[in-house]
């Protein structure tokens, strides 16, 4: 049997999860020029770019600029893209196996961390990355609610989702219309009597994790007034020090910023957002009818551990907000998928720099790969997948020339379309999609919006004339 | 980004050895799984010390019996140990200033991996590439079409 990888027997890879990820995978394998390389795209939802189109916020279109180039990668005829086909449900990996010489699952962290503490289930307390899925019009997320007629609310955690929730949840009606926010997202929030917007931190400001421009638009914000507490955002002894070892500008910057923030005087705008630091929620306390009403805080300090990383440590001194909703964002974690093994102490596949490892023996599982946050864990920004993406793909290309990959039974492109058709028969193709696109671009400059998404699937079915 | 993103990818082995083991049975694990130090463990699992090829060749230079040396006799027992929530650039810098190529990673006292400053120093590229890399779009962007915000 003749290697994979040539015009006659293309290598044929199949890739589970169409956010960034799954794109950079692709283009890493089709811009090498020693194999010829087949690349099929599953996703369970019906539209491409994971959280590009249903993570980052609305009112940051820029970034998601990047479909461009995930656009160009798809261009190419070697590509397909299943679109609402969901491994474990419609196809299972020992279908792929039948079809596929490689596997990569490119799947990311699809919930997040708890906080650990009690009253965390009452009414009211959400995951933060359920709220960003419902503002962006995830169809899996889109019959959610939240109660937006509460007038204090907290976001715990300090990386870019809070950012965005506190964000969006500051904006004015008018800033969200000009958004590609999802429809009923901007019904409720233009409704939304919120008035105060705490974030919470539990290190100090040196050690938030939002970058320096996100910090900045919080201040910029035409309807809502940014403050913090002077105490809260003096430098500790220990992070002074650090600082002086080692200068660094980013975070010197980030700390004159916040600073600023708290000499700050209200200006009267509608709604205030309240940065706090050094303070790590301790219990959700009941409305007295299974909500939220109050949140009860610890105040902490930072301690240095062996290798020099400031952490947090609680004083024994507490603090209490009314707030009668809670976003928490402190961190996220992969989710196993059926037949592959997981890593459960980080909330991985199992495996190594890629390379799924059997459960058992921690060896390297033939043909099945991973890539992103599902590979690493949540860490880094979009583009912080393309070298990890490229370490996998070099992975691949080394094992392929060793001839390890599977032996599929199928291995051609209407098999493999036979078999969706059969399990999925509603499933979007990558020009379904750039159709749907279309629509949605067009309905969007009727109103002056930068698009009107498509929400539910039924809809996407229906424009596409396909109901 | 902190150490847990690294071991999340290396898989779960790591080798070890004990301190009563000779230092020809260390330099054998060295060969077998092509690494440069091999983290020391008690019976409990905790991280005793840490046996790097540098250890070995300092001795090696003056003392011919090195091999029926104990590993317990040339370990470095000032151990500095991570933990998953360290950060990598507090991790790179320590191990820079206190040139440390390898740290045990502990949870519990208990040791679950070792990382490099090979790891962290690829792990950190990794990081400013998908910065510039993000920066790059979106200044492209800004000059394809008009910002919409």
């Amino acid at each position: 049997m003749t290697r994979p990888g040539s015009e006659s027997e293309p290598l044929r890879v199949a890739i589970v999860g169409a956010g960034p990820t799954g794109f950079y995978a692709t283009d890493h394998l089709f811009r090498q020029t020693e194999v010829v390389v087949d690349v099929d795209m599953y996703d369970r939802v019906p539209t491409p770019y994971g959280l590009v189109r249903a993570g980052v916020a609305p009112d940051h279109q820029k970034i998601k600029a990047v479909t461009a180039a995930f656009d160009k990668v798809a261009a190419n005829p070697r590509f397909r893209f299943f679109g609402g086909v969901e491994l474990g449900r419609h196809v299972s990996v020992d279908d792929l196996r039948a079809h596929y010489h490689m596997i990569v699952y490119t799947t990311g962290a699809q919930t997040d961390r708890r906080m650990g503490i009690p009253g965390e289930d009452l009414q009211r307390s959400h995951a933060a990355t359920e709220f960003v899925a419902w503002y962006n019009g995830h169809p899996d997320y889109r019959d959610l609610s939240f109660d937006l007629s509460q007038e204090r609310v907290a976001v715990v955690g300090v990386g870019n989702v809070a950012a965005d929730v506190a964000r969006i949840l500051s904006r004015t009606p008018e800033e969200l219309a000009a958004t590609d926010i999802a429809d009923y997202a901007l019904e409720a929030l233009s409704a939304s009597r919120i008035r105060e917007v705490y974030v919470l931190g539990r290190r100090g400001p040196a050690q938030a994790a939002f970058t320096n421009p996100e910090i900045r638009e919080l201040g910029e914000l035409p309807g809502a007034d940014v403050s913090a507490i002077p105490a809260e955002v003096e430098l500790d002894e220990l992070t002074r020090q650090a600082l002086e070892r080692a200068p660094d500008r980013g975070t010197q910057k980030k700390v004159d910023i916040l600073k600023e923030y708290a000499q700050r005087e209200p200006t009267g705008k509608p709604k205030r957002l309240i940065m706090r630091f050094l303070v790590s929620p301790v219990e959700l306390l009941d409305d007295g009818r299974g909500a939220v009403g109050r949140m009860r805080l610890v105040k902490n300090r930072l301690y240095a551990t062996a290798t020099g990383t400031l952490q947090p440590k609680a004083t024994g001194e507490f603090d209490e907000l009314a707030v009668g909703l809670v976003f928490r964002s402190v961190g996220y974690r992969g989710v196993p998928l059926p037949g592959v093994p997981f890593n459960d102490d980080w909330g991985v596949i199992l495996n190594e720099k890629g390379r799924v490892l059997d459960a058992q023996t921690k060896q390297p599982l033939v043909g099945q790969y991973t890539a992103g946050w599902i590979k690493r864990g949540p860490t880094g920004v979009i583009g912080t997948n393309k070298p990890d993406a490229a370490e996998t793909v070099s992975g691949m290309l080394e094992d392929l020339a060793r001839d390890i990959h599977l032996r599929p039974a199928l291995p051609t492109p209407d098999a493999v379309e036979r078999l969706v058709r059969e399990r999925q028969p509603q499933y979007l193709s990558y020009q379904d999609w750039l159709r749907l696109d279309e629509i949605e671009t067009r309905r969007g400059k009727e109103t002056g919006r930068p698009r009107v998404k498509f929400t539910r699937v039924k809809d996407m079915l229906a424009a596409l004339g396909r109901a | 980004m902190n150490i847990a993103s690294l071991l999340a990818k290396k898989g779960p082995k790591v080798v070890t050895v004990q301190p009563e083991q000779t230092i020809r049975q260390a330099l054998a694990l060295l060969a077998e799984h092509n690494i440069g130090a091999l983290v020391v463990v008690d019976r409990e699992s905790r991280p005793v010390g840490i046996l790097s090829e540098r250890d070995i060749v300092r001795t090696a230079a003056r003392d011919e019996a090195v091999f029926a040396k104990t590993v317990s006799a040339l370990m470095t027992k000032d151990l500095i140990l991570g933990l998953p929530q360290d950060e990598l650039e507090s991790v790179g810098r320590t191990m820079t200033d206190r040139r440390i190529r390898h740290l045990p990673v502990v949870d519990q006292r208990r040791l679950i991996g070792i990382i490099s400053i090979g790891d962290v120093v690829k792990a950190q590229r990794d990081l400013y590439r998908g910065e510039v890399e993000t920066l790059q779009m979106e200044l492209t962007e800004e000059h394809g079409r008009p910002a919409s915000r």
